[in-house]
């Protein structure tokens, strides 16, 4: 984890270094989508790379076998993994959206006092509607639904990370397993609108696109950082459906864990 | 044997179950406008195998921010050719960010323009004023575009309202694209103002104007600006308004 905030922290300010050559609703803007883009790109790699090697290590070091050796039911061995990932990229998500939080307010504070500096002369109407455009420019309250949802989606991902990991041998195939399904789940939109469509193919391609709908989530619907920076506004009821899904999906995903695990032998 | 067989049922089960919420939530997603991306092999085109799949794979916005400052590179090379194509791909990529469309146009418009009118390569002044009207027409474009994407947002409203006044001397359009981007929500407060200011410029439509402005000129102090008595003053003599019914206000 301090690697992955590390690389984030350097991102940052390397990149609102570069980007002060840009006018501020420019800088901000790419600002907030390189911060959230690689928000979303780190949480969704710590998941995986963090829950792959949870199974495998407990079994390499023989530790599973003294724990559950205990009273200790399979589930909650499970869900006390789960619950470790989680707080992790919990903790991940609240260092990273700080970080991103001073610099962009650094950088505001920077533009607001120039221009403060190069409009002192200005009547006061005009430099409240100018310090206003920089502020509705800069940090906006929607930015944390989609810090939110980013979590959620690596919520999902640990938790069919874990899954995947109950029947893999080793945790390098569960990685490879997980950057498939990551793929294959941003594609899963548009291959369940192809379905859906009544003359779109054949009965083998209708079966085959059915196949990937139903059993790979849908990762496009929690892209919503992207439109979020473009400014559009996201509506509660849509926030909560979609962290919804995203928690169903995990609890789902813990369930299936567990089914496989359960007869396991280890 | 039994035990995949039934993990793939689950899944399958669970699969049809969430099917009705995703779909939902995939059509409150379309009605707001968002990811509104055509991924299409011509996207694919444009921005490579790669980027695609990037793009693809929840990286929309940080491709389009790459394509954004490679544009401001070519930008700065005047490499107008690049730029355009550039300013494509990252439009098509997030359609939904207003500064990308307006960037995009401004560049066209006002730079790439200005540029063709000073091209010593090209000697012929008939040429160079071709190529600044194809400059302006591809920036009108882009603003045209972004429209479609956005009809909700004021900003692409006024930015191809200023277009048509700079650029094509035509106030007729611009009054009614100030007065399009007034009547949306967020819109600035000079908007309207601005809509009357076009539409005074106007002929056969100074009374129009003249009831507009004096409709701001009646709404408070905060409207009186000096322009808008100057227009109202001009439009009074044009109209010849009975003394009585003028405004008391000194020409600025």
């Amino acid at each position: 984890m301090f690697y992955v905030v590390l690389l984030f922290a350097l991102l940052l300010i390397g990149n609102s270094i570069f980007m002060a050559q840009f006018t501020f609703q420019q800088e901000f803007q790419v600002l907030k989508d390189i911060a959230l883009g690689s928000m979303s790109i780190f949480t969704s790699l710590l998941a995986v790379v963090a829950t792959a090697r949870l199974i495998p290590q407990d079994l390499e070091d023989r530790t599973i076998y003294t724990i559950l050796a205990k009273p200790v039911p399979r589930f909650e061995y499970l869900l006390g993994k789960l619950a470790g990932v989680l707080l992790l990229l919990a903790l991940s998500v609240i260092i990273m959206s700080t970080l991103f939080f001073i610099v962009l307010n650094v950088r505001e504070q920077n533009v607001l006092s120039e221009t403060l500096r190069q409009m002192h002369a200005s009547p006061p109407d005009q430099m409240a509607e100018a310090l206003g455009a920089i502020r509705a420019s800069a940090f906006n309250v929607n930015l944390l639904p989609g810090i939110a949802i980013i979590y959620v989606k690596a919520c999902l991902l640990a938790a069919l990370t874990l899954f995947v990991s109950t029947f893999a041998t080793t945790a390098m195939f569960t990685t490879v397993v997980m950057v498939f399904v990551y793929f294959i789940g941003h594609l899963q939109a548009t291959a369940r609108a192809y379905w859906l469509q009544t003359n779109a193919a054949g009965w083998i391609t209708k079966a085959f696109l059915a196949f990937v709908t139903l059993l790979f989530p849908d990762l496009q619907l929690f892209n919503l950082v992207d439109d979020i920076v473009a400014g559009t506004v996201i509506p509660l009821a849509l926030f909560v459906k979609t962290a919804t899904l995203g928690f169903f999906y995990a609890g789902f995903y813990l369930l299936l864990a567990w089914s496989v695990f359960y007869r396991k032998e280890l | 044997m039994m035990r995949v067989f039934i993990v793939i049922l689950g899944l399958a089960l669970f699969g049809s179950a969430r099917l009705p919420t995703e779909h939902a939530i995939a059509t409150a997603h379309r009605q707001l406008h968002f990811c509104a991306v055509d991924f299409d092999s011509e996207l694919r085109e444009q921005i490579g195998q790669l980027g695609f799949i990037a793009a693809l794979s929840g990286f929309r916005s940080l491709v389009a921010d790459v394509l954004f400052v490679q544009a401001h590179v070519a930008w700065e090379r005047t490499e107008w050719g690049r730029v355009l194509l550039l300013f494509r791909q990252v439009t098509t990529l997030q359609p939904r960010a207003i500064l990308f469309w307006e960037t995009a146009a401004w560049h066209m418009a006002w730079n790439a323009s200005a540029a063709a009118m000073r091209d010593s390569t090209q000697p012929r002044l008939a040429l160079r004023i071709k190529a600044q009207r194809e400059y302006f027409q591809l920036g009108k474009d882009f603003l045209e575009r972004g429209i479609r994407k956005n009809p909700d947002r004021p900003q692409l409203y006024e930015a191809l309202a200023r277009l048509y006044r700079d650029k094509y001397n035509d106030h007729e359009h611009a009054a009614e694209f100030f007065g399009k981007a007034a009547d949306r929500p967020g819109a600035p407060s000079y908007a309207k103002r601005f809509a009357a200011y076009e539409l005074s410029a106007c002929r056969g439509r100074e009374r129009e104007a003249y009831d507009r402005l004096h409709a701001l000129y009646a709404a408070g102090e905060n409207e009186r600006l000096p322009t808008l008595i100057r227009r109202l003053k001009d439009l009074e003599i044009k109209l010849a308004i009975p003394l009585d019914q003028r405004i008391s206000d000194p020409v600025p």
